[in-house]
């Protein structure tokens, strides 16, 4: 501590406001806006024919929720359950959300039905979807 | 919009080692449920991306230090359009206010949610002080 003298002091308010800063820093990560966000939040990505969808759907197994696809949309639809709570249980916090969701994510283009492939792991699930082949589009060779 | 500039996010030092982390990436505090029975403390906490293998758990005297390291998803041929997640790593730390038998915790990671039971230690269950009458 250049600045100060505080230090010597035993007591230094610079150092105890870099500890509270810390603090609300460590506190805030990956809280924030959580309570408005919509579940289950997507990530997408796009192929050159093909579009990937990511969820985080933490909790739930594979035969809970339901994968639709039609035309260029997707929709996701379940139910994440609640902790069983017992006689004598005493919350000490209740973070986790639960409740039935559903929601539909519209896709860049139409995507083929017959040609969807899921995965779940660790709660992530991962739809890939493809366009189907009449729509893709085609070169076309411009003659002399 | 195909890449975006990607900045390091200045990390906050890891409240575990009391350090800066060596891996760089976002670590994000899990949403936990943590409920009492009579004999146990459980723990529910939501870490979507975590292998079993992933999950790493510490008792210290009364400090318990969750984290989970997540799969970094890659896709190749892929570009990500739209984010509403990241994917990362998972760290809380609690202060746990009872003594907890060590021997017989149970921890089971299923489905991205680590279920942690604790059992209380012996002593610290309730017990009754008999009077002796003189």
């Amino acid at each position: 501590m250049l600045l100060s003298d505080f230090g010597r002091m035993g007591f230094d308010p610079f150092q105890e406001m870099r500890r509270v800063q810390q603090e609300m820093n460590r506190r805030l990560t990956g809280l924030t806006s959580e309570a408005a966000r919509e579940f289950p939040p997507i990530n997408l990505w796009v192929g050159e024919d093909s579009v990937a969808v990511t969820a985080e759907l933490p909790g739930l197994s594979p035969e809970e929720v339901d994968v639709t696809v039609q035309e260029n949309t997707l929709t996701l639809m379940g139910e994440r359950v609640s902790p069983p709570e017992g006689e004598k249980t005493m919350w000490h916090r209740r973070e986790r959300a639960f409740g039935r969701f559903s929601r539909t994510v519209q896709l860049p283009f139409r995507v083929d039905p017959d040609h969807v492939q899921a995965r779940f792991a660790h709660g992530v699930l991962e739809v890939e979807l493809h366009r189907p082949e009449a729509d893709r589009p085609r070169k076309i060779q411009i003659k002399g | 919009m195909t890449q975006e500039l990607k900045t390091t996010a200045p990390q906050v030092p890891s409240a575990v080692e009391g350090g800066e982390r060596t891996r760089t990436g976002p670590v994000f505090v899990p949403r936990t449920d943590i409920c009492e029975t009579q004999d146990n403390i459980v723990l529910l906490v939501d870490m979507p991306g975590v292998a079993p293998e992933g999950v790493d758990i510490t008792l210290e005297k009364r400090t318990l230090a969750i984290r989970g390291l997540a799969n970094e998803q890659r896709h190749q041929h892929y570009r990500q359009v739209y984010a509403e997640y990241e994917s990362g790593s998972y760290e809380r730390v609690f202060a746990l206010s009872e003594d907890i038998d060590r021997d017989s915790i149970e921890a089971s990671q299923k489905n991205g949610v680590l279920r942690l039971v604790l059992p209380k230690a012996a002593p610290a269950k309730a017990r009754k002080i008999q009077l002796k009458m003189s």
